[in-house]
């Protein structure tokens, strides 16, 4: 690993921009601490955002109805005046510990930040792309087939097949289209999930015979080498046709898995982190461990759970970093140092 | 009630009595029917409850909503009959239901 001159330092990191996650900037911040999130999603609200945003939840106190998007928005307005900062489409693939008992994160883009402690708030891991149920599709993957558009250059003057009727595939197709050498979108019914604008967008391609538009499912891949050169597909009436490609992109939505916390030498229990129940403190100090990642006897996968979590974590965190510091049990509604904190 | 039977990709039979009101999911997890996953819980957030539904009971099942199509198109060899099994409510009119489970959940 390349030595990073300056890396950007703060009191904690925060892995997982998830509800709890978010929680927890204001559990530290009542301590003074600084924080940085990191989240692979574009936005924050984890579970909650991505697979649930329009739903109701029915229990968290006080809250006798709120959907997963309300409540990502109520929380983030609740730990502004902490104003942390948030590091998205980032993924922490290390945390290494120094001499000092401080940490290293880094992310895939190769960011470093030191921070003091690490927490751990990484629900069910992190939200990746789902691999279509594609027979053989393994074979082709990051040679022909891709889950994301990391570069559009690579695209260029291919026979593209795009995958889904969501925003992702909708959004792609559009923006492919001008330098593809053919584009085929091939969705399971005519009704797509994404924004209206880029369906009529896309329809209107399929009138002007830029694009086909194939009703169907993909059943296999065939080519060699890594290299596809057609899909067969089963479409809508039955039929089954071969489709000519040389890229495909299936957007087939996103599933957790742990990732990389699975390398940092933690203790894990069935891709859990067990804690304890007084700092929520993994198997190394100073790294914590809240929300849906962690378990203990009689742990419960709620966000209420996670919330109490983040409190009592903050005060151990707040400990491994200044021992020496007594810290004064305060109330938010009575104490004027708190306030101050809040900007109330 | 109604009685509803499951058949498992290995064709395994599994009959069970449904108290109206709860999900065709619900009865298959608490009667550890196998291959009906329901990750999210029966909140139509993962389509890994996915059945087919008997050819003779698609009339009474209903057509799947808005929510749940879109859900569908996660699923592995969604087919005219297919439903996610948490958004089919059990009541007396599904006595006798068949569905079967599919070769996998995505
Ligand atoms: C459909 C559904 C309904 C639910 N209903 C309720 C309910 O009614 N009440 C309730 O209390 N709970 C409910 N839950 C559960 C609740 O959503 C979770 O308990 C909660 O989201 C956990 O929050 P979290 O912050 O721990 O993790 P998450 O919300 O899972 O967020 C973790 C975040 O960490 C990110 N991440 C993980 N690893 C990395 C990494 N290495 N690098 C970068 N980012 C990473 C992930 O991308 C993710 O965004 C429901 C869940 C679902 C799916
Ligand atoms: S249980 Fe998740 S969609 Fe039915």
């Amino acid at each position: 690993m390349s030595v990073i001159a300056d890396p950007v330092e703060t009191d904690a990191v925060i892995i997982g921009a998830g509800p709890v996650g978010l929680f927890a900037v204001f559990e530290l911040g009542l301590l003074d601490l600084k924080c940085h999130l990191i989240d692979i999603l574009d936005r924050a609200g984890g579970q909650c955002a991505e697979l649930y945003p329009e739903k109701p939840i029915y229990d968290i106190p006080a809250w006798p109805e709120i959907s997963g998007q309300g409540l990502t928005d109520r929380l983030m307005e609740q730990i502004k005046p902490f104003d942390p900062e948030f590091h998205f489409n980032r993924m922490v693939t290390a945390v290494d510990k120094l001499e000092d008992g401080s940490f290293l994160v880094t992310t895939d883009e190769n960011e470093v930040i030191k921070a003091k402690v690490v927490v751990i708030a990484a629900g069910g891991g992190s939200f990746q792309p789902k691999r279509p149920p594609v027979p053989g599709i393994e074979a082709f993957e990051d040679k022909s087939v891709f889950y994301s558009v990391r570069r559009m250059e690579e695209f260029r003057d291919h026979d593209i097949l795009i995958v889904g009727g969501g925003d992702s595939a909708l959004d792609w197709t559009l923006s492919l289209q001008p330098i593809a050498k053919s584009l085929t979108l091939l969705h399971r019914r005519d009704a797509f999930r994404g924004a209206p604008d880029s369906v009529n967008k896309m329809k209107a391609l399929v009138e002007e015979g830029k694009i086909n538009l194939q009703l169907g499912q993909v059943t296999g891949l065939n080519g060699a080498d890594g290299l596809v050169e057609s899909a067969s597909v089963k479409t809508k009436e039955g039929d089954e046709i071969e489709v000519k490609c040389s890229r495909v992109l299936p957007f087939f939505g996103l599933t957790m898995k742990l990732g990389p916390i699975a390398d940092w030498g933690l203790n894990l229990n069935e891709n859990l982190l067990p804690v304890d129940t007084e700092k929520f403190a993994t198997s190394e100090p100073g790294i914590f461990a809240i929300g849906d990642i962690n378990t203990y006897p009689g742990k419960l996968k709620l966000i209420l759970s996670g919330f109490h979590e983040a409190a009592l974590m903050a005060h151990a965190a707040k400990k491994y970093i200044a021992p020496d510091e007594r810290i004064v049990f305060q109330y938010t509604t009575s104490s004027t140092s708190l306030q101050k904190k809040l900007g109330v | 009630m109604a009685k509803i039977t499951y058949i498992a990709h290995d064709g395994s039979q599994f009959e069970v009595e449904a108290d109206n009101g709860s999900t065709v999911m619900e009865n298959a997890i608490k009667n550890a029917v196998p291959g009906i996953e329901a990750e999210c819980g029966g909140a139509c957030a993962c389509a890994t409850c996915h059945v087919y539904v008997d050819d003779a009971w698609v009339e009474k099942t209903g057509a799947a909503e808005a929510m749940e199509e879109d859900m569908l198109d996660f699923a592995y060899d969604v087919q005219p009959n297919s439903r996610l099994s948490c958004q089919i409510k059990v009541r007396d009119e599904l006595d006798g239901l068949v569905v079967k489970v599919p070769e996998r959940q995505a």
